[in-house]
């Protein structure tokens, strides 16, 4: 089997997988994409590239998208798809899919005024939290104590570059135990997973210097993590759930390009050679 | 190993034979440093800033 890795940041994992590849009796393509290029329409392709399946594991969420979109065009099995890491990159829609498909979230508000935005936290209580509608590792992720703080994050948010600047989403703050917990789907499995703890931030990603701790899947569990990629898609995702002490189980964030150095290390189970062997039993269907 | 220039403080910089693009070099001068292909060969540059739309 030929794996390629398409990537713009050799982490951990981009060299895991490429060395578990190696190990496996695989061939890995590094498919570094600041030097990828693509021609559409004049008779050029990247057809120079043999791979059964493309690893989508770029860090910025444009690349990764944009990347998995040419690879597709061309026919390549990618992992992810375009589809599924724009389901995921986008909050909205996964928080609309999730609501669609009757999986239990946050309380979430969606307006484009910001005075909307304010009257309606008011019914789902405050500490509120206001996130945008795309970003990662929890940046400009805010707790609102009360409202005036809240209006003052909904303008400093219309002061940044994103693209979304001007759709207020606004969370209510879930009264979790100090954790949350990160489950990894890979194909038609979800074996492994962590809690992150904080008990000093109530942010708790990892790249916020929350602690792993090893996580046993119950059967709810994988049946939610299995169900969430029914919904969304895609082969490899990392799907963060909160703990309701009265509802149970919130899906909150579903990630497309997930990071998984902390989990291997504390569970000791080996995400690369899984994932792997996973895309060989689905390439040969 | 292959011997670069820190592109920032001039300096010589070991880098090993199977680097790949895209993989980060921490130098002592304090640069973070991103080795690429520069028409066949290993190169080093000024890393990438993290970018909004970076993370999992
Ligand atoms: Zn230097």
């Amino acid at each position: 089997m030929i794996i390629g890795v398409s990537y713009d940041l050799l982490r951990w994992e981009e060299k895991d997988i490429i060395t578990e590849a190696k190990k496996s009796g695989f061939k890995a393509i590094p498919i570094f994409t600041k030097d990828f290029y693509s021609a559409i329409g004049v008779g050029e392709n990247y057809s120079e590239l043999e791979a059964d399946v493309i690893i989508q594991r770029n860090t910025s969420h444009a690349r990764a998208l944009t990347t998995s979109l040419i690879f597709e065009g061309w026919n390549y099995n990618v992992v992810n798809d375009a589809t599924s890491l724009f389901k995921c990159g986008n909050k909205l829609y996964t928080l609309s899919l999730l609501a669609k498909h009757n999986i239990k979230t946050p309380r979430t508000i969606v307006t484009f005024s910001k005075d909307k935005a304010v009257d309606l936290a008011k019914k789902i209580g405050f500490p509120a939290v206001i996130k945008p509608i795309e970003g990662s590792w929890g940046r400009m992720v805010a707790k609102a104590v009360d409202e005036d703080i809240l209006y003052s994050f909904l303008e400093y948010q219309e002061y940044t570059t994103s693209q979304f600047r001007q759709i207020y989403l606004v969370q209510e703050f879930v009264k979790k135990p100090n954790r949350d917990i990160r489950i990894f789907v890979m194909g038609d499995e979800a074996p492994v997973g962590i809690y992150r703890v904080n008990e000093r931030n109530w942010k708790t990603n990892t790249a916020l210097g929350a602690r792993a701790l090893p996580l046993k899947i119950d059967d709810e569990l994988r049946d939610l993590a299995l169900k969430v990629r029914d919904i969304m898609g895609g082969f490899f995702l990392g799907i963060d759930i909160f703990e309701d002490p009265e509802r149970g189980y919130l899906v909150n964030e579903v990630n497309g390009v997930p990071e998984y150095k902390n989990t291997v290390r504390v569970n000791n189970f080996n995400v690369s050679s899984y994932l792997l062997n996973k895309l060989r039993e689905w390439i040969k269907k | 190993m292959v011997l670069l220039k820190c592109p920032i403080c001039g300096n010589d910089v070991n880098v090993p034979d199977d680097s790949l693009p895209g993989e980060i070099v921490e130098h002592e001068c304090g640069a973070q440093l991103e080795v690429f292909n520069s028409n066949g060969k290993l190169a080093l540059r000024l890393a990438e800033q993290v970018g909004e739309d970076w993370g999992e």
